[in-house]
């Protein structure tokens, strides 16, 4: 076939993986100018090959298409469900006729005429058209690639040795001196080395994206005729896999998809009747962990019924009760695997054939790789694949800590922040570190402290915000030193067993150094992450409003927040507002006096907010630095140890703050007496010294009565202090105080027994106090 | 049948390594710690652009770590490669392997990592095993980690 067909066919075949994804993603959102763009761009890029190159067909097709398409441009049709579907079966039309001219195969071109007529009319004879298309034979694999991957392996390994030995050549040539056309020599055999390195990379590695590419279309299909609804998140197309790697993994992982939609995805109605929403959701994400490539599926649908299995592989005598109740739980999951089995009791179109999940374990364990599941019944299920990286020239940061060198995969990296800087900020909320970069906050791990020099954070420091699949973390480190493109080895079992490193490597200054497994850090540090699932949260119906509530900077720096229903207002105060008076912080106001309470100190402050707490009864005041936003609390409250001012801790914005114990605060604060009304009267009768007033009045006050010389209009006393030499007026019960401090038997109270006057005081006036 | 042994000391014992296990002698500088591995794994180091793990064989077999070791036996186990360290060497000689004599009295850590004697001059000289000696680490250091 002459070239300029076999450089269209590579093309188109390319762009049409890609173009699927952005179809979906177009219907998801089709005021999206830029996507409409670019799939305009390829049905016209295919429609002018084809003129040049007389395939008329293929001409005709992406003609149609790029018409509508065209018009939906212009505003003249609106991308509804009809139109993508009508645009999707042409261009995988097109993509069958592309292998068709590959393979020489003649295709029929019933059909074609209805599909093109369905892009017009937009209407559901698209259904009908779809089915007259047969399949679309499977892609002739790359046959280039098979005869070459031996010889590509050769190259691989003598592109390591070369950057090992150019290390080993640099390294020595600067213990001695080096004149400057050496060095140039130097420099060109280094950069000729990098070059070839990067080619011979390239030719073996690829982005693991052409094997996401395939799947929004793939699972908007399968759940479609499922009768499911399902959405997929899809993350780390970045990742680089070893070109073989990718074909072995292509069809187990559209399998494990399959499985995920048919088997583990309830329908709409068992969702909504277990209480989930009604979209499930299929995640998938990749990532480089050491000299790994890490793959996982997480599905929020029932998980694996092991019962189930169990039951079936009973059923069909494989195994015997015996030996099948005796396995653990994680064991029982496995049973996944065997061969034969289906867990559903009718065969399926795409699965439950049985012969799913044990071709893929097998087609996995070939290439020295792993698949494990982490199930959970009713919840959903995380199937885990992990195949090795052949590569290992990584590209690397390197870091100190505590003395020591490290590097880290740069591919984990998200960004590197000054400790010192005014966009950072470190909080121990609870025992553990967090830090607020910019607007996002973060699990931070102290490497140094982790290492075992546990001197507290130094000043200065930088801070590696790491990203692992799970989650965002910040690597607090002394340096960032440079980036280094390294080869890295598997270190020995005794220094991988220290369990933080996922290699060794030899830099240019000739000292070893070892590589961090970022995932690891996070284990060992006891990091937990929310799954990438339950963290994200794009559709807010549905979900429950959560408890407003005020989000404020409290005068010891924490942030806090207290539930807006308890604050009546806010109040900028002077600080010479706020008083310590008989053990009890009060507020005074223009009109009042109001009970205080405050976590902090304010000593050094001019002035501060004040939140005006009321329980409908009573008020208090709450004294802070700042308010900062009002916020809605979704999530349940851990409670705290001890009852306190602080009630426990909750999760907002992934940041853990506390939140003030509004009924503490006023349970404790109501016993204070007011400074009027409802207290038993206390008549002391001593004139002209007036001694009681002045000795007795405070601390008769502070037992809850209030003292008077002298009884108003229509009041009455409850009880009446007099001298032991006076006459005792009828009324009111009396305490007779003496002045001599012997007991004298007579019912009298010494004036300066405390005790003794305040037990006759209440037992005289019958316990009121 | 005679065989080509190295006589070296370790942990303050004489003893015999098997030529074959062995790749080459060296003098070890520049050893950079492991944090948070066994302390039996002193580090690691560069030998002729290779990285190998510095073992500190006599903590391996139960003394007390040392820290003045310089030479080192290097043998390869498993695709890595090992530094371990000694005291001294003695004697590069052909000797015949014997079985370990029943009812040996040998400490409870030179068990198992022994897979036999030679007879040097009427003295019994354990035959250390190095494959066994670097499992003996991993073990534990697993253990530790």
């Amino acid at each position: 076939m002459d070239d300029l067909l076999q450089e269209f066919i590579a093309e188109t075949r390319e762009t049409l993986e890609a173009l699927s994804g952005e179809i979906i993603a177009w219907e998801a959102a089709p005021d999206d100018r830029g996507r409409l763009d670019s799939i305009f761009r390829f049905v016209h890029t295919v429609k002018g090959s084809c003129g040049f190159l007389d395939l008329p067909r293929l001409l005709r097709l992406s003609h149609a298409a790029e018409d509508v398409l065209s018009d939906v441009r212009d505003g003249k049709r609106r991308p509804d469900r009809e139109l993508v579907n009508a645009v999707l079966a042409v261009v995988d039309r097109i993509g069958e006729l592309v292998e068709a001219i590959d393979a020489g195969t003649p295709l029929d071109d019933g059909g074609e005429g209805m599909l093109i007529a369905a892009l017009r009319a937009g209407s559901d004879r698209v259904a009908a058209a779809q089915s007259a298309t047969p399949g679309t034979p499977l892609r002739p694999a790359q046959r280039s690639v098979r005869l070459n991957v031996d010889l590509l392996d050769r190259m691989m390994s003598g592109m390591s040795e070369m950057v090992l030995a150019r290390n080993d050549l640099a390294r020595r040539l600067r213990e001695t001196d080096l004149n400057p056309r050496l060095e140039a020599a130097l420099e060109r055999l280094s950069g000729t080395v990098a070059e070839m390195r990067d080619a011979v990379t390239r030719t073996r590695m690829m982005k693991i994206e052409t094997l996401f590419s395939a799947l929004p279309r793939m699972v908007r299909d399968t759940a479609a005729s499922l009768g499911k609804s399902v959405s997929l998140t899809l993350d780390g197309s970045d990742v680089e896999l070893d070109r073989e790697m990718i074909e072995v993994m292509r069809d187990p992982l559209l399998h494990i998809v399959r499985n995920a939609i048919d088997h583990g995805i309830e329908t709409p109605a068992e969702r909504r009747a277990a209480g989930k929403r009604e979209k499930g959701r299929l995640h998938i994400g990749a990532r480089q962990s050491g000299n790994q490539i890490v793959v996982e599926v997480f599905d929020d649908g029932r998980g694996i019924d092991t019962e189930r299995l169990v039951r079936k592989l009973i059923e069909t005598e494989q195994r015997s009760e015996a030996e099948l109740r005796q396995l653990s739980e994680a064991e029982r999951c496995g049973l996944v695997f065997e061969p034969g089995l289906s867990s559903r009791d009718h065969v399926t179109d795409f699965s439950g054939r049985g012969v799913g999940m044990d071709v893929v374990k097998s087609a996995i364990d070939q290439i020295g790789g792993r698949v494990t599941l982490d199930n959970s019944p009713g919840v959903g299920l995380r199937i885990t694949v992990q195949v090795p990286l052949t590569l290992s020239i990584i590209s690397t940061i390197g870091i100190e800590a505590a003395g020591h060198r490290f590097a880290i995969p740069r591919q984990a990296i998200g960004e590197i922040v000054s400790g010192s800087g005014d966009n950072i900020r470190i909080d121990m909320v609870g025992d553990a570190l967090v830090a607020a970069v910019r607007d996002r906050r973060m699990p931070i791990v102290d490497l140094g402290g982790l290492i075992g020099v546990a001197d507290g954070i130094a000043k200065p420091h930088m801070l590696v915000v790491v990203e692992i699949g799970a989650g965002t973390y910040g690597l607090v480190v002394d340096q960032v030193l440079d980036t280094e493109e390294l080869v890295v080895k598997p270190a020995a079992p005794p220094v991988m067993a220290a369990g933080i490193y996922a290699g060794q490597t030899l830099p240019d200054n000739g000292c070893p150094m070892l590589l961090l497994d970022c995932t690891a850090i996070a284990q060992v540090a006891g990091l937990r992450f929310a799954t990438a699932l339950q963290a994200e949260d794009e559709d807010t119906q549905g979900s429950e409003p959560g408890i407003p509530a005020l989000m404020f900077r409290d005068l010891d720096g924490a942030r806090r927040v207290l539930p807006l229903s308890v604050i009546d207002r806010i109040d900028r105060v002077d600080v010479s507002a706020l008083r310590m008076s008989a053990g009890q912080l009060r507020l005074s106001m223009a009109d009042r006096v109001l009970p205080a309470e405050a976590i902090g100190d304010y000593a050094d402050l001019d002035e501060v907010a004040v939140l005006r707490l009321t329980d409908g009864a009573h008020e208090l005041a709450y004294v802070i630095a700042d308010a900062i936003d009002i916020v809605s609390l979704h999530d349940m409250l851990v409670p705290a140890d001890v009852p306190g001012p602080i009630a426990g801790v909750l999760m907002l914005d992934g940041e853990l703050v506390e939140q003030v114990d509004p009924l503490w605060l006023f349970n404790r604060h109501i016993d204070v007496p007011e400074p009027d009304g409802g207290r038993p009267v206390c008549l002391v009768d001593d004139s002209p010294s007036g001694w009681m007033a002045v000795f007795l009045r405070p601390m008769l006050e502070q037992a809850g009565y209030q003292v008077t010389a002298r009884l108003g209009a229509g009041e009455s006393a409850s009880i009446v202090l007099i001298d032991a030499d006076k006459p005792v007026a009828p009324g009111a019960p009396v305490v007779r105080l003496r002045t001599s401090r012997r007991e004298e038997h007579d019912g009298t109270v010494y004036r300066y027994d405390r005790e003794g006057l305040l037990r006759a005081v209440r037992a005289a006036a019958g316990g009121t106090a | 049948m005679r065989e080509l042994f190295l006589l070296a000391n370790i942990a303050g014992r004489m003893v015999a390594l098997r030529s074959d296990e062995v790749e080459s002698v060296v003098d070890i500088a520049d050893v950079r710690p492991v944090p948070r591995a066994a302390p039996q794994v002193r580090g690691l180091a560069a030998l002729r652009s290779r990285v190998v793990t510095v073992i500190d064989t006599g903590m391996a077999l139960g003394e007390p770590a040392t820290d003045a070791q310089r030479r080192a036996v290097v043998t390869q186990f498993d695709g890595h490669h090992y530094a371990l360290l000694v005291d001294g060497l003695n004697d590069v000689s052909e000797f015949d392997a014997l079985p370990l004599p029943s009812g040996s009295t040998f400490g409870p850590r030179w068990v198992g990592v022994a897979n036999g004697v030679i007879d040097r001059d009427g003295e019994l000289v354990l035959i250390l095993d190095l494959a066994a000696v670097l499992a003996r680490i991993t073990g534990e250091a697993r253990e530790v980690a």
